[in-house]
This record gives C-alpha cells, structure tokens and sequence, in this order.
C-alpha cells in the first residue's frame, strides 16, 4: 500500500499549479470483521477502503474534499484530477482563513507494526472453541490499517499497523456478563485461549442470585476498563484549547475557579506509548508527550494548528478536535490483588456504560454499571448487583474521595470501527473511591 | 456506472446466490464559527457491497469497483459464506431472493444544488452575526451539512431498488458564559431533513439566531431546575430523544435475540411480551412509517429489498411489533418491519430503527400546559443515559421553564429528568396535536460491530407525563 499512497501524493503535488499547497491524508483498511452471537457465527465479512482527503492551499484561500480511492492508480489519477478542479473552483468562492496553519518544516516519519494476522477461520476456530458449552457474544476485527500524510514541500509521513482486536462477553443470563477484550499485532491462538479461559473462570460468581441496593453513597472500586469510560467523558471537549476559550470544558471550575482533582491524578497525552500515529492531518508531528493534569492540577491543553492560530500559541500537534489518542494516568500504590480487600464493603464495578454530563460546567456526569458489578463485603464478592445509575462530580470521584489507584495498569486499545478502525488506547490503573453516589 | 456494475453482477454469476449494494454519497458543509468562515468540506464515499450466500452468509465490500475489483470482492464474500458454513447462528435463513424493480426519488422542492456556495456561506454569516448579540456569548456558529445519496440494491435474480434522496442539517448554536457558568443553546430540534432549501423556511432557520442568543443569556441567568416529583412537558424536539432511547432502541428485534449483547445492549422487552404487555398509556402511539417523504428514514425497501410499509409498534398502549427486518423475524418468528439497514456501502444489514413516530392527539402546547399545576417545561436534548437494557435513563434539556396553575413561569437552567421507561410511558397524561407536531431526524444513531452510525426519524408532538422525578444542575 505504501507504494500506492506514494504514487498518490506524487499524482497529486504534479497537478499543482504555481502558488499552489496541498495537504494529502490518505487512509486504507483491509479489515476482516466477524461478529458473534451465542457462541456461534452472526456476521462474517471483509471491507478494503481507501480514502484520500485534499485540502488544496493558494495564499490563504483553501478547501478540503475527501474522496474513495480504488488502488489502481490509473483510475485513481483521474479522481485526484477531477478533485482538484473542483477544489479550485469551490476555492475562488471562500473567503481568506485566518486560522490557516500548516507545518512548513517537513519531517518525515515512517513506522510499520504488526504480524500475522488470523484468516477467517482461524477467528471462527477460536471463538467457537472459547465459547462451547457458553453464552459468548462479541466481535473480532482484524487486518492492517494504513494512515499517511504527505504534501507539497515533500514531506512524507506513513503508519502501517496490522491489528487485531477481540472483544467479546461471556453471559450468564439476562444482563449479566464477564465482558473481555484481547488485542495486539500478532495473532496469536493460544494467547486468545488464555485469554478466554481466564475470563470465564470469572463466570461463577456472577452466577449467584443478584442484589439491589438503595440509591444513596457507598465505596466503590472502578476496574480500569470501568474508569476508561469517565476518561472518555473528559476527553469530550475537556482538554482542548477550543473548548477552554469557548469555555466548555469539564475543567472550567479548574481553569477559572481553582478547583483541583487528588494529587494522585496525573493524565497525559503519550503519543510515544500508544498505538495512534504520530503526525495529524496538517502535517504537525506529535510530541512524546504532553501533560494535561499534573498532580489533580489542570496544565497543558492539546492544541491543534487552528487553535494556535486563532488563539495566538503554538500548536503541539493534536487532531483537529483536540481529543487524547494515547491517553495514560499514573498508575498509584494499592495492588491490584488487594484491591477487594482494601474497597472492604461497597460495589466493584466492573464496567461503566453510556456516561454523559449531568452538569458540563459543575464536572458532573452520570451513567450506568454494566456487565459484572458486584456487591462486596469484607473484601469478598457476595453477589453481581443489579444495574446502578451514577450521577457524581469528578472532584469528588477523582478529588476528595479518590482513596488509591492501583499499581498495576492496564493498555485499553479502542475497539471502535464508526470511521473505520480505531487506533486511539488507554493505559489506566484502576481507582478505588472513598463514596461513590448512586441515585437510580 | 451504477445500472453497468448491477448488469455485470448479475450477469457474471460469481455469486451464486446472494445480492450487491451500490452507494455513492456526497456531503458537503459549511461552516461560520465564530464570524470565521471554515473550510467548506466536501466528501465522496462510493464503494459497494457484495452478500453471498454459500452454506453460510458472507459479505465483501470495496471501492473499487472495476470489474477485477467487484470479482475479488464476490469472491471474498464467498469465501466468508463458505468459512462460516455450519457455524452460523441456530436457524440462520436464506433471504428469499428480492424480484422487484423499484425507483425511488426522495422529495427536494428547491434543489439545494441549485443555491450557490456563496449564497450559502452568506446566510450562515447573517445568522453567525446575529447569534453574537452580547459580550457574555463566547461561542456561536452556524452550519449546513448537506448529503446526496444514491443507492442501487440487486438482487441476483434480478430484482432492483434504486433511490435517490437528498439531505439538509441545518444548526446554529449559541454558548453564554461568565462567573464559572456556561449555557449552551442551540437550534437543532428539527434534525436532519429530507429536501433542498426549502427545509429553511419550513424549519423557520431565519428567524431563528435571536431566539437562540437570547435563550442563551435567559439561561445564564436563570436559577437552576427545582427537584422534586411533579408533572413533566416536553417539547416534541425533546420527545425525538424520548421516543428513541426508550422506545426505538428496545424494540430492535436483534437486541432482543442478543446480538448487541457485547456492544449497544439487550433490551428489557422480551419475545413473550408482543400483542400482551402494556407499554404506555392509552394515548401511546406508535407506528414505523416509512412514507412521509421529508423524515429521513424514508424509502420504498430496506437494505435486503423488503418493501417497507406503515405499521404499528404500540397501539393504544398495547406492544404490538418489535422492529426486525426480515433476517430477525425469520429467527424469532414474530412479525416485524422493513428495518434491515447499512449506514453506508461498508457496512453490512442489521436492525435499526428507521421512521418511528409518535401519533399526534389534539390540541396546542397551551392546551397541555394549561392542564398542570405544579410542574416543568423542558426542549431540546443535551444529555443522554440509558442502561443497556433500555430502562433506567437520564436526559437532559437545553432550556427549561417553570409551569405554575397552568402557566408558564420563570426560565431554568440544567432541566433533567430520571426514571424507568415503560413506567414513564404509562404516565403518558396528554398527547399534543398536529399544531405540536415536529418532524425530525438524527443521523448519529450508534448501533452494530462493526460500528454503524445510521440516520433516523422521529416524529412526535408535545407530550405531558405526570409524576416525574426532574432535578436541576451542580
């Protein structure tokens, strides 16, 4: 593919005519997706895309147009060219971009990961294997993906990373289940089986009868997967600059108001440990790292190319929508193996599902337990508990009553596939938390 | 292009039985953000899909759709068909082959083609300068994203459906902020439409920035929502979000059969539960409609060339119908609708919710409101959170107002609501009438591994609902 996507860029930049830039990101997918239920086959498919997105450039003047692409370059010369005229007419009709910023020093990078990915039925071998004799429901993706950037200046940028992701629940009736996931860049069929195994030894004591508890305040740990999902919250317009001149962060009260998380909380941007690529669409190459809560105190923000521009700093290579890719929390003190031991009496919760504010500028959110939550007594699991509502601030979650992190972390690669394959992950611990409110 | 691919496909044979999917969509939009023009943004997706059927069911998409590039993908999908042979879901079915010939134009009164860039850039910076009518609003925008979709479903026996829709989502927003407080009001009710410029008069677009800056401010200003339990109004851009979470999403006939399990979730209905239990009150309606040509889940068949026809889900508070396609219905045995859907050519089949509206009863939204006591108005959805088995839920509105003897009152900010859905739907009190009457549409309706983001229409009145637990914000 990479002969392919360089063959684009060149057919691109030589239809260039003087004065002209243009900004070439190329994406291709060749994904095997086979999705389960009840552990058998529900639907088993291939997709192969490639997308070509152009923002050509005159001065200031400039519009943006993606398109399909076919792999065969001959075809594929014909929609640049046609792209590109369209682009220069829907050009003279916009105004001039103040916000227009692109990297005029190219740096090229390049980065191939990954190994064997499994055939079709190899996937279906395995996950009929793991789900005999149970209730498995779930999905696998797998293949490469490819991401490049390349422009006018020469700078060449390409990312090939073959994947695979499982992600799959164990049920045990009604909604009650042992939700897993498994992902890597080498296939390996034991490794899954492990996996599995592991995840159904944890079956029998979600198989005991369920609880319900009053709405009210109780301990609670949160697995990482669980605390992923308040991460995710925070990443929804939190950390970007946009969003802190807009004033529409969840951070706003820290930001204006002083307020801090615990001192536990340190959370970064690191692009050097995660699996997401290390350039974005303008060109700008992504630091190692950028701290965006040091010690429960709000720091650096992400700051794309427009931001920059508009708000007159410089840019430190986020997305356009100044969202974490590579998101990684400090991991604490309190081993992972007393983490029951130290939540005493309260609720384990093993997975948090379809958060949302409750209150943007009070960092309040809300949102439901899934899956495996149990109730805990004495540092033993009693019984799964029947699904809670949360609606709490995150200075009381991840501030006054933030008690422990774990030592151990866990690496959350995204199994997303809206916009195509995601690539963005999650190095969390899990956090244990002194009061948690539960109102439904 | 798209009559020689079908042609070929049906011709050529490489799939024995089985069916193709052509999709070519253009979107467009433009954007004025804070008095900048953004970049205009234009995409075109054109791939298609191939389903084999071959002891088991496969798929293969691509976009490339030369004839070397559609034989691979044919051969792809069989080869999928032959690896899941035997290892199916119990009692997979064979779709029977679809044998009609249909097209089908979605209506566009004023062609938006037909208004230039510039014009469209020049009603978006009147309506940008006049969101920004106050120092406190510190973000405003306003946008259209547009989407021409032409599809092509064959059937390798031969039958055909071809359609052609055009799509307009017009938003304008407005964010007031000082003192640690922002409220954010946007004018977003109406959705996503079926139809060209005259969706801007019909939708009141022009009048509409003031309205939005001012309600902005009237919120910053505002005290926040009282709690307590009392009656509850919601405005039908509200409703839309009401409808779909708590009644669209568990009814999908494969989350009751499980298949969103791992992802979107099950459902608290039950195959047992259609034609006895009692959803909502009498004056719940609720039908799946695929005919009102603006709301943009309509079409002539789904995705699996099921011709689609108006049906009730819940009459008279009755559960009737679940939403299957023809694949679910197969496996559970229940009736269903026309609902098998992709989001685009990359993406395979699966339930979704296209046209479920609510049916209008009668009377203005004076009339309901006239009807409460002690109680809140509350429109347009900011907040949402349901478990996954579509029961216990939280909303959130943008704007809120105290009804008081039958009145409305004061403005209040960060309105929410809780509670469990069928319990809410029986304390359906008063349904409003055609005057209530708003036809919607969201196209980010999140479902399916791989992910589908898949559009969808609701259409519904003003609503009361009595007994309801509502709260406020901090």
């Amino acid at each position: 593919m990479r002969e392919h996507f360089e063959a684009v860029a060149r057919a691109a930049t030589q239809k260039l005519t003087g004065g002209e830039d243009v900004l070439i990101n190329y994406r291709a997918e060749d994904s095997t997706f086979i999705r389960f239920n009840r552990s058998a086959v529900r639907q088993p498919g291939t997709v192969r895309e490639i997308e070509l997105s152009l923002d050509l450039i005159e001065g200031r003047r400039h519009a943006e147009a993606s398109l399909s692409l076919t792999g065969r370059i001959d075809e594929d010369e014909s929609r640049i060219a046609r792209a590109l005229d369209d682009l220069r007419a829907a050009r003279g009709e916009t105004p001039d971009d103040p916000y227009l910023l692109v990297n005029e020093t190219p740096s090229d990078t390049a980065r191939e990961i990954g190994g064997a990915m499994p055939e079709a039925d190899a996937i279906i071998d395995a996950v009929t294997a793991a789900g005999a004799g149970r209730d498995l429901v779930g999905f696998v993706a797998a293949g490469p993906v490819y991401t490049g950037f390349a422009n006018a200046r020469g700078q060449r940028n390409w990312d090939a990373a073959a994947s695979f992701n499982a992600d799959w629940s164990f049920y045990v009736g009604g909604d009650k289940a042992v939700k897993t996931s498994h992902a890597g860049f080498e296939w390996d069929a034991q490794a899954f089986a492990r996996v599995a195994g592991d995840a159904a030894g944890r079956l029998e004591a979600l198989a005991r009868p369920p609880v319900t508890v009053k709405p009210g305040e109780y301990r609670a740990y949160l697995t990482p997967a669980a605390l992923n999902e308040i991460m995710g919250m925070l990443s929804w317009g939190g950390y970007g600059l946009a969003a802190q001149k807009t004033r529409s962060t969840i951070f706003l009260r820290m930001i204006e108001g002083g307020a801090r998380l615990n001192e536990r909380v340190t959370l970064s941007e690191a692009t050097a440990k995660g699996a997401a690529p290390a350039f974005q669409r303008e060109g700008f190459i992504k630091p190692a790292a950028v701290t965006l809560i040091d010690r429960g105190v709000y720091r650096d923000c992400l700051v794309s190319p427009r931001s920059a521009a508009e708000y007159g700093v410089p840019t430190n290579g986020a997305s356009g929508g100044e969202t974490p890719a590579s998101l990684d929390m400090a991991a604490g003190e309190l081993p992972e193996a007393d983490a029951l031991k130290a939540l005493g009496t309260g609720i384990y919760v093993s997975n948090l599902w379809y958060l949302n504010f409750s209150d943007r500028s009070a960092g309040r959110l809300t949102g439901m337990t899934r899956f495996a939550t149990f109730w805990v007594e004495n540092g033993a699991l009693v019984a799964p508990l029947n699904v809670m509502r949360f609606d709490d601030t995150i200075f009381r979650m991840l501030g006054s009553n933030l008690e422990a992190l774990t030592a151990e972390r866990s690496l959350l690669l995204d199994p997303g596939t809206y916009d195509g394959r995601n690539l963005e992950s999650a190095r969390l611990p899990g956090a244990l938390l002194s009061a948690m409110r539960f109102t439904l | 292009m798209f009559s020689e691919i079908a042609r070929w496909f049906v011709e050529s044979g490489a799939v024995p039985q089985g069916s193709l999917r052509v999709e070519r969509r253009r979107e467009e939009r433009v954007t004025v953000e804070r008095g900048v023009v953004q970049p205009r943004r234009i995409s075109e997706s054109f791939g298609a899909m191939v389903t084999a059927i071959e002891g088991g069911l496969g798929y293969a998409a691509t976009s490339d759709l030369s004839v070397t590039g559609l034989k691979q993908a044919c051969d792809r999908a069989v080869a999928m068909a032959r690896a899941a042979a035997g290892r199916m879901i119990p009692g997979f079915p064979v779709p029977a082959p679809f044998e009609g010939d249909i097209d089908y134009r979605g209506p566009e009164l004023r062609p938006w083609a037909g208004v230039p860039l510039s014009d469209r850039i020049a009603m978006l910076r009147d309506a940008d300068r006049g969101l920004k009518s106050d120092d406190r609003i510190v973000d405003w925008g306003a946008s259209f994203w547009s989407i021409d979709k032409e599809q092509l479903y064959v059937d390798v026996k031969g039958g055909r459906v071809a359609q052609r829709v055009h799509y307009l989502m017009p938003t304008l927003w407005a964010a007031a902020s000082a003192q640690g407080e922002t409220q954010r009001r946007t004018f977003s009710d109406a959705g996503m439409r079926v139809g060209g410029a005259e969706i801007l008069d019909q939708i009141g677009f022009f009048a509409a920035p003031a309205q939005v800056s001012a309600e902005a401010i009237q919120l910053l200003e505002a005290p926040n929502c009282p709690e307590g339990t009392m009656d509850l109004v919601l405005g039908p851009g509200q409703m839309v979000l009401q409808i779909h979470e708590s009644i669209g999403h568990p009814l999908e006939l494969d989350r009751i059969l499980g298949d969103e399990r791992n992802y979107a979730g099950t459902s608290f209905v039950t195959p047992d539960m259609f034609g006895t239990f009692r959803y909502g009150s009498d004056l719940l309606n609720i039908t799946f409609d695929p005919t009102l040509g603006e709301e943009i889940a309509s079409y002539p068949a789904d995705d699996v060339g099921t011709a689609a026809s108006r049906e009730y889900l819940i009459r008279g508070g009755l559960l009737e119908r679940p939403l299957g396609g023809a694949t679910s219905q197969a496996r559970a045995n229940l009736p269903g609708v026309a609902n098998e859907r992709a989001c685009s050519w990359n993406r395979p089949p699966i339930d979704r919710m296209a046209n479920i509206n609510l049916e209008p009863g009668e009377g203005t939204l004076d009339a309901l409101i006239g009807r409460v006591e002690r109680g809140v108005y509350m429109e347009t959805n900011r907040s949402w959170s349901i478990d996954d088995s579509r029961n216990k839920f939280q909303f959130g509105c943008e704007y809120g107002r105290i009804i008081k003897d039958g009145k409305l009152g004061p403005v209040v900010r960060n309105p929410n609501y809780r509670g469990v859905s069928s319990a809410f739907w029986r304390a359906l009190k008063g349904v409003g009438g055609r005057e209530t009457f708003l036809v919607s549409g969201t196209p980010y309706c999140g479902k399916g591994e791989p992910n589908q983001a898949v559009k969808v229409g609701h259409a519904t009145p003003a609503c009361l609902f009595g007994d309801v637990s509502v709260f406020g914000g901090a």
